[in-house]
């Protein structure tokens, strides 16, 4: 009587992380077409080259936060060390033209798909761990790529940073920080697009599954660790590719770009705007990228300032500000 | 030989820092399963206020000064409690990284504004030469602080077996639920994790500053190394991260005498991924089972 079904492998198991399906039309696009709008309006309110540098700084912080939020806030994994992909991409853009006389997008091209690969294979055995012990793994393989930074000075340049060569293009430098902007806006575009339409297809489903239980998201046919290690290393390759654009943007790279702080503040840029929100990414790059610009007038007090505010908006708003404004709003339309 | 000698006396003077560090670590780990990122701070306000109070002003000397460096960073151990760690949900582990590092950059902030970016140093605590053992030349400071740490870890044995706060905190640490159940206050068991802790670095701190200086900005490094001590040793075990802090010195020492002194920082994260990929639970820990 029994009637063999066919096995169907689960959608979510077989597809790419990046398939390309349309956003559906509705809220997301309506969210995009803001944004776009808010990119493209913004250098309305920019009076010198200064602004526009510090748009370009949280335009570069926000492309890593939409990558990392997808494992941290998705996924519900935890990384201390993705400043050492950033800067692994920075440093890969400027390292091969120099030395082996790539072409530069290639070259950037070429080191996120290396950094992709690295990620993902030392994502298996490092994603088994959870919680405090993943945060130590993670820290620990940032802390190893910021000492090799440091260290190999014939190479990198060493603690004193490397001036990245301009990026040509037809025979023509692209140099002024205002093109910069366009180009990292559109990389900021393109991000949030792919990482919402990641979320909203069935591989982004199996990522919050895994979260809320890997147990149960295995037992209903999900890979969990190839899942895991797929995000892992996407979002390797988000930081890695910011970091390219970083560098072509500034000019210059320092170790200090890989170190542990840098890759705590990018966590706290996520958390800030919200944790598996990626317009709160969006939001907390864009906070704290600033922040340190206002501070600059007191830079004796700036640590004191810094300290307080992770500790204040951790107090105030754990659950960080796009989910508590969104909220906020929800219950207002309940309750008109 | 000789070389050896020499390495493993530094590494052990070293390895006790970490020690310390990490048996820090450790008891607020097993009290309230927050990883305090702000402990390697503990360690520098030891040894910066140590170096104030004897220096600086010139108004104590070591034996008082060392004192009352411990209680300063003991009461800012007790401020990060109540005001930071107490303030949010344990449970949510992004938050706690982000707000014991928030914390110790706020502590280190402070500390750079009020007593400068300049090393602060003090001498020896006894003033006899060094000492020859092995052929190798050992700094009687280092004699202080392997001393301490034998006396610590005795200490705290006895605290934790043999009174009734030790227990307590143990019991705590065991079940926090029927630790309340059975009449312990838990916020007074978190409270004195923090404040037992903070002693621990401070200690720490002030041992080690005449050995290797200090600044306002020595105490991330330190904090990490402690947590890799901690884990080296299984997560939450005072006595593991005691044994896993000696290890580490000894490693670091060695590699960097006999491998290359500009990767002695990375021997302590190289250690940890091995183990944690090998042995998740650490080296003598055991592995819990997950219930569903």
């Amino acid at each position: 009587m029994a009637t063999t079904e066919p096995v169907v492998p689960n959608r979510a198991v077989t597809e790419p992380l990046t398939a390309f399906r349309p956003l559906p039309v509705g809220v997301p696009l309506a969210r995009l077409a803001v944004l776009c709008l808010v990119l493209a309006l913004a250098p309305l309110a920019f009076s010198n080259a200064f602004h526009y540098d510090v748009a370009v700084k949280i335009a570069v912080n926000a492309i890593v936060c939409v990558g990392l939020n997808l494992l941290v806030g998705y996924a519900g994994q935890i990384s201390l060390g993705h400043a050492a992909f950033f800067a692994l991409g920075a440093y890969g853009t400027a390292l091969l033209p120099l030395r082996l006389g790539l072409p530069a997008i290639p070259a950037a091209l070429l080191t996120a798909a290396v950094v992709g690969v690295f990620a993902a294979l030392v994502a298996r055995p490092i994603l088994k761990l959870k919680g405090h012990y993943l945060a130590m793994a993670t820290l620990g393989l940032g802390s190893i790529i910021s000492i090799v930074l440091n260290r190999e000075i014939g190479l990198t340049g060493g603690p004193d940073g490397l001036t990245v060569p301009a990026l040509v293009i037809g025979g023509v430098k692209v140099r002024a920080i205002e093109t910069w902007y366009v180009v990292v806006a559109v990389g900021v575009v393109v991000a949030v697009y792919l990482a919402e339409n990641l979320i909203h297809s069935p591989s982004g489903r199996a990522l919050r599954a895994l979260h809320s239980s890997e147990i149960a998201a295995s037992t209903s046919g999900i890979d969990v660790a190839r899942g895991k290690a797929r995000v892992f290393a996407l979002s390797a390759v988000y930081a890695s590719l910011a970091g390219s654009l970083f560098a072509w943007a500034e000019r210059f790279v320092t170790p200090a770009d890989a170190s542990f702080l840098h890759s705590v503040e990018f966590l706290t840029m996520i958390v800030l705007g919200g944790l598996g929100s990626t317009y709160g990414a969006l939001v907390g790059a864009g906070l704290l990228t600033a922040l340190p610009q206002v501070f600059a007038g007191v830079a004796e007090y700036k640590n004191i300032a810094i300290g307080l505010v992770l500790i204040l908006t951790m107090v105030f708003l754990p659950r960080g500000i796009v989910p508590t404004l969104t909220g906020l709003t929800a219950r207002g339309r309940r309750r008109p | 030989m000789q070389d050896l000698a020499q390495f493993v006396a530094s590494g052990l003077t070293r390895g006790a820092i970490y020690a310390l560090v990490g048996a820090g670590f450790a008891i607020i780990y097993s009290a309230s399963n927050v990883i305090n990122f702000a402990q390697g701070e503990f360690v520098m306000l030891g040894g910066m206020v140590t170096a104030y109070l004897v220096v600086t002003t010139g108004l104590l000397p070591l034996v008082l000064a060392v004192p009352l460096a411990v209680l300063v960073t003991v009461l800012v151990g007790i401020a990060l409690y109540r005001f930071a760690v107490a303030q949010v949900e344990p449970s949510r582990l992004a938050t706690i990284i982000i707000i014991t590092i928030g914390s110790s950059i706020l502590i280190r902030g402070v500390v750079e504004v009020v007593l400068g970016k300049r090393e602060f140093v003090y001498p020896a605590f006894t003033d006899t030469g060094p000492l020859h053992l092995f052929g190798a030349a050992i700094d009687v400071q280092s004699l202080w602080v392997l001393g301490t740490l034998v006396l610590v870890a005795i200490g705290l044995k006895l605290f934790f077996d043999h009174t009734l706060f030790g227990k307590a905190m143990r019991a705590t640490a065991q079940s926090p639920m029927a630790a309340q159940l059975v009449g312990i206050d838990v916020r007074n068991v978190l409270v004195a994790s923090f404040a037992l802790s903070a002693a621990l670095g401070a200690l720490a701190g002030a041992l080690v500053t005449p050995i290797t200086l200090t600044r306002f900005d020595v105490g991330l490094m330190l904090g990490l190394k402690g947590f890799a001590a901690t884990m080296l040793g299984g997560l939450g075990s005072a006595y593991g991260a005691l044994a896993g802090g000696l290890l580490l010195g000894l490693a670091e020492a060695l590699a960097g005498g006999y491998i290359s002194s500009g990767y002695q920082d990375a021997v302590a994260f190289l250690l940890i991924l091995g183990l944690l990929v090998l042995r998740p639970a650490g080296l003598f820990g055991r592995v819990k089972l997950e219930r569903v």
